[in-house]
């Protein structure tokens, strides 16, 4: 029988896993439960629900820090650092409607525990980068700690980042600070609109990589192919009928409006350059932290790829000559998301072979459930690796009752 | 310092020792001389010494990696070493332990400039890897004072700071790769050009490890176009309070400098005397907030910052007018150490963090502190992430002043600690504050930072002794301890 345990308070989280240590009982360790489709499902019988710890404990503005439970919904972050017009730096995505469900959902813990990061990943660094400390309970029953509420900070392992991107299978997390920062005064986005897809799918790279090799500090760099455009909700976008790249630029506003006009004569020689001003710019760059152009067609599975920048478009095209797929690109071309029909052996082979040439990773981070549990999801691990994630996972949960099986098969 | 007592067994295995690394790197890559091996028995932490067993100074990943597994297989201890400028005392050697140098790590490997990184052998300094690229208007953005000299992959191991931090991040911010050898010899890659790692972050906790989890064999870091301008501004304030409220109220704007130091009456007055940089003598406290950029936001912020120090009460304001009078501007910064030293025969460089807000009570408690133990304190900050470094100024030749600045330097990072801060900002703690730990971490804590050890070093071959001061055995950290919880809870909430 599936029982729903809902600790209250630390202490009782500390119990919880104690009692599932002694029984050897596996725990399916979430906060809302809203990103339980990436990963592999979890093979436990009882569920350990932090969402009854939502508390935001210590957020202090003038430090740049915020302190929460692990199970405070992020809405509630956000509006109270709106509320001093401060941000996460990593720009938290919302894959709610990616993954089937609603939007505006998800906990702090989820955030940390998957390691989320949006298209100012490639200047400001992702949840890991951003989580300087957190409280947990480990798999051994034990409370413990890492890191601390200051940015410098190199005392002993920073264990924050191994939490970071473990989807709970090593510790379950109580608390967790990250850091953040004033919102930006300005926000401008130049758009590239190309004459020819088949220009964009050759060049887009090359236009990505001009603007963020230039000195004009681009926080932000995507390519959406004509058939995503059209998906946007900003009007310069959907009446776009072509491909277009954005570029991202943030700061004061005499300082966004000249790194915005020197992009425009950089990059027009690639087709028709416009700005979008701060408001739109929220929209779009919300939209391609969200994956919101891939959200539709449910049934179909969705892959997320990490290469070298320059590699994304290479990557693309291989996979594009024997399947088809919607593709759009963020971080410079570095990462990549696929909606492809079909999950079969010989598409598996195609994307994790092409990955595997130019380094880097391919996630499965959507797909059916019984998919889920028998495909690879995330990208296998060799030998040597898989020894030492296992040795690691030993070290924290030696029982393997934490959310058993969700990385690899096994851990 | 109590170090782990050394093992006679290895000492005596010296010879055989020797004959198998022989048989491994070439010849002049192992050490044995006495006096050859002096020139490695301390690393900026010169306040310890010790001769190691031998040094061993291999060329490629795959004599790394014999080496280790060599170890691993006769049980001989390791430490690793860069260019021995750590401040902690991370690169100490060990009676019975083979200290690894990696200098002939000495090249960039790959200037990749499309996908902004460099790929470079761990042994080549910080600075070189701007040299390798600034052709192209690019750099390597953290920035230790000891730039010229520290390598990469010793930055690695210290999760390495500097000026620069506030805005661009610390080393782990700006690291993607490695290629390590496990202490078994097998050899692992975490990262790469691409964006975050699969599996577990390991290069996470592979920065900041000080030696103790592994051996880096190369590197790929991240590397940024270079900004179009900078300026600085010198900010003169009667109190620290007012030079602290002025940091606050920079970031509160929303403003992150690309530097923000800043330095107490007595630091000044030593830089000014030795350098002549034109700073104010008759303020207690001194700021230089450098803003850098596209030049129209630079002069934007310069007029936020101008308008800001005024407000919190600045009795001195200069702006850099050219290049030449940022770098002046900087000149008594970077020589503040070896000014104030001239003025004490010894000193040791403390390193704390706090938060912001707390700067003036601890300057305030840190002058008590001076006072009781009848030492000198001069301190410089990177005030805009509350990076503090006091330096103890002492006389090592009157008895007992060293052990009286040791334990200043262990108050100082114990009031850190009580105000919300840490033991070390980016000098590590390697055995400098290893005995220290335990003010920020319970037993649990460590022990399960050392669980973490024994998954990459069950023998706890790699660098023992530092950082953790106790040293337990893998077996005990790993064996359960039954908690109560036998019995389900019948009065705890469930839905």
């Amino acid at each position: 029988m599936t029982e729903n345990l809902k600790p209250e308070n630390n202490d009782q989280v500390l119990e919880f896993v104690q009692w599932a240590v002694t029984q050897k009982m596996p725990l399916d360790v979430r906060g809302q439960g809203t990103k339980l489709g990436m990963g592999r499902p979890v093979e436990a019988d009882h569920i350990l629900d932090l969402s009854g710890l939502s508390e935001i404990t210590d957020y202090q503005p003038s430090e740049l820090f915020v302190t929460a439970n692990a199970g405070t919904p992020m809405k509630d972050i956000y509006a109270a650092l709106d509320q001093q017009n401060q941000q996460l730096m990593f720009e938290p995505p919302d894959y709610g409607p990616l993954l089937g469900s609603a939007v505006d959902q998800g906990t702090l813990g989820g955030l940390v525990a998957c390691n989320l990061a949006g298209p100012r990943r490639i200047k400001a660094g992702s949840a890991r980068d951003n989580c300087i400390g957190f409280h947990a309970v480990s798999g051994r029953g034990e409370m413990f700690k890492s890191g601390g509420k200051v940015v410098k900070n190199v005392t002993g392992f920073d264990l924050s980042k191994l939490m970071t991107g473990s989807y709970g299978t090593l510790a379950v997390m109580t608390e967790a600070t990250l850091k953040v920062l004033p919102s930006p005064e300005n926000t401008r986005t130049v758009l590239v609109r190309w004459a020819k897809d088949g220009d964009a799918d050759q060049l887009n790279n090359q236009a990505m990589t001009e603007a963020l090799v230039s000195t004009n500090e681009v926080s932000s760099a995507a390519h959406l192919p004509a058939k995503i455009a059209a998906r946007s909700a900003v009007a310069y976008l959907n009446s776009a009928g072509s491909a277009v790249t954005a570029l991202r630029v943030e700061g004061p506003a005499p300082s966004t409006a000249y790194r915005c006009a020197a992009l425009k004569e950089l990059l027009s020689k690639f087709g028709d350059v416009e700005e979008l001003h701060t408001k739109n710019s929220k929209i779009l760059w919300k939209e391609i932290a969200d994956v919101s152009y891939l959200a539709a067609n449910q049934e179909r599975a969705v892959w997320r790829i990490s290469v070298p920048p320059t590699e994304g478009a290479h990557v693309v095209q291989r996979i594009l000559e024997s399947a088809e797929a919607d593709v759009m690109y963020d971080w410079g071309g570095g990462l990549v998301w696929l909606q492809i029909d079909e999950v079969d052996q010989a598409s598996k082979n195609l994307i994790r072979g092409s990955v595997a040439q130019v380094g880097g990773h391919a996630t499965l981070v959507r797909a059916s459930k019984q998919l889920r549990q028998s495909a690879i999801v995330f990208q296998p691990l060799d030998p040597y690796m898989t020894g030492i994630t296992k040795r690691v996972k030993n070290g924290f949960d030696p029982e393997g009752i934490l959310n058993p099986g969700r990385m690899y098969k096994g851990i | 310092m109590l170090m782990p007592k050394p093992d006679e067994g290895t000492i005596a295995k010296r010879d055989e020792i020797i004959r198998a690394m022989q048989s491994i790197v070439s010849d002049e890559g192992v050490i044995t001389d006495k006096e050859e091996l002096r020139a490695y028995d301390c690393d900026g932490l010169m306040a310890y010494k010790q001769v190691p067993l031998i040094v061993v100074l291999p060329e490629s990943t795959a004599e790394v990696s014999k080496v280790l597994k060599y170890c691993f297989e006769n049980d001989v201890k390791i430490v690793p070493r860069g260019s021995g400028t750590g401040l902690s005392g991370g690169a100490l050697p060990l009676a019975d332990g083979i200290t690894l140098g990696l200098g002939k790590f000495n090249k960039v490997l790959d200037t990749d400039f499309e996908n902004r990184c460099v790929v470079t052998q761990p042994g080549v300094t910080n600075l070189a890897i701007t040299h390798a690229v600034q052709h192209k208007g690019f750099y390597y953005a953290p920035d230790p004072s000891s730039q010229i000299a520290c390598s990469i992959g010793g930055n690695i191991a210290e999760n390495s700071g500097g000026v620069h931090s506030l805005k661009y991040g610390l080393t782990t911010n700006n690291v993607m790769g490695v290629e390590m050898v496990l202490m078994s010899g097998e050899v692992i890659r975490l990262g790469g050009k691409h964006l975050d790692s699969q599996g577990y972050d390991l290069l996470g906790v592979i920065t900041g490890s000080e030696g103790l989890l592994g051996v880096i064999t190369e590197v790929t870091v991240r590397i940024l176009t270079a900004p179009e301008t900078a300026k600085a501004v010198l900010l003169g304030f009667d109190t620290s309070e007012q030079a602290g409220d002025c940091v606050a109220a920079v970031i509160s704007a929303g403003i992150i400098p690309g530097g923000m130091e800043m330095m107490d009456t007595f630091a000044i007055q030593a830089a000014e005397e030795f350098v002549n940089a034109g700073y104010p003598l008759d303020v207690e406290a001194l700021l230089i907030i450098e803003l850098d950029g596209p030049e129209v936001e630079v002069e934007y912020l310069i007029g936020q910052v101008n308008k800001i120090a005024k407000d919190t009460g600045a009795v001195h304001v200069k702006i850099s007018q050219s290049e030449e009078e940022r770098l002046t501007f900087w000149s008594g910064r970077k020589a503040a150490f070896p000014a104030v030293g001239r003025l004490s025969p010894d000193y040791i460089c403390m390193d704390g963090t706090i938060p912001r807000g707390k700067l003036s009570e601890v300057l305030r408690e840190m002058n008590k502190l001076s006072k009781k133990y009848d030492l000198r304190v001069a301190n410089v900050f990177h005030a805009g992430d509350g990076n503090l470094h006091p330096l103890i100024l002492f006389d090592a030749n009157n008895p007992g002043e060293f052990e009286r600045a040791e334990n200043f330097g262990s108050d100082i990072l114990r009031l850190c600690v009580s105000v919300g801060g840490v033991l070390t900002g980016e000098h590590g703690v390697g055995i400098e504050k290893r005995d220290l730990m335990g003010e920020m971490f319970t037993e649990d804590d460590m022990k399960q930072q050392q669980r973490l050890k024994c998954a990459f070093d069950p023998n706890q071959l790699l660098n023992p002794g530092k950082v953790y001061p106790t040293l337990h055995r893998c077996a005990e950290l790993g064996r359960m301890h039954v908690h109560k919880g036998g019995v389900k809870f019948p009065d705890l909430p469930r839905f």
